[in-house]
């Protein structure tokens, strides 16, 4: 029965952010599992079920370019392609967020019954979201190919790191509200409405240029935008895909899209909120190991 | 000895209960400036240490609220303790969680998939073992569809099959014997044995000493979260009975042999005879069987009832009674003599054990217990089982 390479399940409070981390190496399988359960269990009884993932942002892409386009004539050019870019990013982000703050509390049954590390619940959904935006991103593929879109491949690399910086981000959020959520059960109601803000504060629906430009009139620095760490992300993005940073309006004037900068300089961005997105994980598994330990009270 | 398969050490936990729980953001909103009011801490388990060695059955023996199953869920990494560290070696599974994390919405094949990543089993292993699983919950036809369409039996069958084939190198066991129908927890009670006797670690928990006995390599009593002793189980038995009953001790009654012994009535021998031929402890099938019992009593005694218990070679309880159960209630006993139980039993090609007992009515004091004397049912040609139902086949026809 000894096999000498037999995990070890280490029950004590305050465990360590690599312990815990190993932990979840240990059951990835399960993480695997749980994906796998989450995204069938979403479209078991629905007929057209994967292809929901896509309708919701093409239509999602047709009210904003009605509104934004014929409505208020942004001027914009190849707006699908823009809005596309930051708006898959955004519905990942808020969708894998929202998901796993309700994680641990809607498992609870398992929670009480079976030892997992219990950021495996959290990660799932954060997992299940990858999925969903790797099929909506179907609907960009199509939308260049549809309008021949020229992508800069000198920036479009930068759409890599923009995405695993987002992964890191999405996921400290998730495990950190996930287990505050058990404790302050409206912590999901609330964050509805947060996230909703968080959305029209970032640059996906409108340019950059815009908030830039009403900051610099109030003798303010254009950079403050940055301080939301979803600007870089998004913005990057949209400068790997989208590629365009300004365009000449009918009248001949220049107008900025995103900001000008190289790709060493959203590099730059990106690795600020990449430190910090790390730094707000390890925080977050901690306070989740710290909660952890009553959750099963608690639930 | 390599090192335990558990470790527990200087293992607390507390549990805090709050007076008046805030746990909306309004609640808390609305109550933000006032002093926090009181909370009241409650300790479950005060300072555990235990190791289990590799293959050992240890039992956790207490009454509600002893602490046990804390114990076990944290053991199990259910709960975390609020000091100490627990170290388990190999995969844990439990007998209490059966179909835990079942998706009604999933059919039973993705279930048995999740529930058994859940429990930590690897997924190539499950795909070898998943026939046998489906075999063992006769669900074979049944398998594609969901899980919300099963029966509450065919719920459970599944459970057990996926938990069982897991093949934990430790087990956890939380009074589920208690739990289920008899069948059932008899196929527990089986399982339970496979185990220990492939070697793998057992935690057991119950507050039921008799079951404690038969099972447990050891027995840690727990009282309160503290723990009283860890011993064999006929010295922790004792311990916790003595703890049990230990209030209501009567005067001059002493604690001996696991029992409160006032020594009111003792019970010196037993001795069993066949009716038959040669009138010794070899039986034929349906021979009816008498066994004496011998008590000595100081002065008279009422309040007294004569027990009787009968194990298989399997240690299967076969028969229990008692003088007040069967209705022959003993109006009193005094000074010495024998008690006759004449049995006209049905059995089956066996080895059996006799255990006599003296207890009060109620049965909370414990005269006196004796368990021994063996007698043997030999023949009976290929009849098979507990019980000897003695069928007579009639038949009608042919039509």
């Amino acid at each position: 029965m000894t096999s000498p390479d037999r995990p070890t399940l280490v029950v004590a409070p305050n465990r360590s952010f690599l312990e815990r981390m190993r932990a979840v190496w240990q059951y990835r399988e399960l993480l695997v599992g749980l994906v796998r359960k989450e995204l069938k269990v979403k479209y078991k009884d629905s007929s057209l079920g994967f292809l929901w993932s896509m309708l919701n942002p093409a239509m999602y892409l047709a009210v904003f370019y009605v509104v934004f386009e014929v409505i208020l004539g942004s001027g914009i050019p190849y707006f699908v392609i823009y809005l596309l870019s930051g708006l898959l990013a955004w519905n990942f982000f808020n969708g894998s967020v929202t998901g796993a703050t309700g994680s641990v509390v809607g498992n609870g049954s398992l929670v009480n019954k079976v030892y997992f590390p219990r950021e495996i619940l959290p990660l799932s959904t954060v997992g299940a979201g990858v999925v969903h935006f790797l099929l909506q991103n179907l609907v960009l593929l199509a939308a260049l190919v549809v309008f021949r879109y020229g992508v800069d491949l000198d920036y479009l690399w930068l759409a890599l790191p923009a995405l695993a910086v987002l992964l890191v981000l999405t996921a400290a959020l998730g495990i950190l509200f996930a287990a505050l959520n058990v404790y302050l059960r409206d912590l999901q109601h609330l964050l509805e409405l947060a996230m909703l803000a968080w959305f029209w504060l970032t640059p996906i629906v409108y340019p950059w240029q815009l908030p830039a430009d009403q900051l610099g009139a109030r003798g303010m620095s254009s950079s403050l935008t940055f301080l939301n760490p979803m600007v870089s992300i998004v913005t990057t993005l949209q400068r790997g895909v989208y590629g365009t940073a300004s365009y000449l309006d009918p009248a001949g004037t220049r107008v900025w899209v995103l900001p000008d900068g190289s790709s060493l300089w959203y590099l730059r961005n990106l690795a600020i909120v990449g430190a910090f997105a790390c730094a707000l994980f390890v925080l977050a598994v901690r306070v989740f190991g710290r909660l952890e330990s009553n959750f099963a009270e608690e639930l | 000895m390599s090192t335990p398969a558990i470790e527990v050490r200087g293992v607390s936990k507390r549990f805090r209960i709050n007076q008046d729980r805030q746990s909306s953001l309004k609640e808390r909103l609305v109550h933000l400036g006032r002093p926090k009011r009181g909370y009241k801490d409650f300790w479950a388990l005060q300072d555990i240490d235990l190791d289990v060695k590799d293959g050992e059955t240890v039992g956790l023996l207490g009454h509600n609220g002893s602490g046990k199953s804390t114990l076990l869920k944290c053991v199990g990494g259910i709960l975390t303790p609020t000091t100490g560290e627990i170290r388990v070696r190999g995969r844990v599974a439990s007998l209490l969680e059966l179909g835990a994390g079942f998706h009604p919405d999933l059919t039973g094949r993705e279930n048995v998939f999740l529930n058994a990543s859940i429990l930590g089993l690897p997924r190539r292993d499950i795909e070898k073992r998943f026939d046998e699983i489906v075999a063992f919950a006769e669900l074979e036809a049944f398998i594609d569809e969901q899980v919300k369409h099963y029966s509450s039996g065919m719920y459970i069958r599944l459970g057990f099959a996926v938990a069982i084939n897991v093949e934990p190198d430790v087990l956890l066991v939380d009074e589920v014997l208690a739990v289920g129908d008899e069948a059932f927890q008899q196929k527990c009670l089986a399982r339970v044995r496979d185990f220990q006797r492939e070697g793998r670690t057992i935690m057991f928990v119950s507050h039921a000493a008799d079951l404690m006995r038969r099972i447990c390599d050891r027995i840690m009593v727990l009282e309160r979260g503290v723990p009283l002793t860890t011993a064999d189980p006929e010295t922790a038995i004792l311990t916790f009975r003595e703890h049990l009953l230990g209030d209501r001790l009567p005067e001059g009654a002493v604690l001996e042999h696991g029992h409160v012994v006032t020594k009111d009535v003792r019970l010196s021998d037993v001795q069993i005879r066949g009716t038959g031929d040669h009138g010794g402890t070899h039986l034929k099938p349906d021979e009816p069987l008498r066994i004496h019992v011998r008590y000595e009593t100081d002065g008279p005694v009422e309040d007294v009832a004569i027990a009787l218990a009968i194990y298989d070679a399997q240690d299967v309880l076969v028969y229990s009674c008692n003088s007040d159960v069967i209705g022959q209630p003993i109006e009193r006993l005094e000074g010495s003599g024998w008690l006759t139980f004449q049995l006209d039993p049905v059995l089956v090609d066996n080895t059996y054990t006799v255990a006599v007992g003296a207890h009060s009515h109620d049965v909370l004091t414990e005269y006196d217990y004796l368990r021994g004397p063996r007698f043997q049912v030999v023949g009976g040609g290929g009849v098979v089982g507990i019980a000897n139902l003695r069928p007579k086949i009639t038949r009608a026809g042919p039509d």
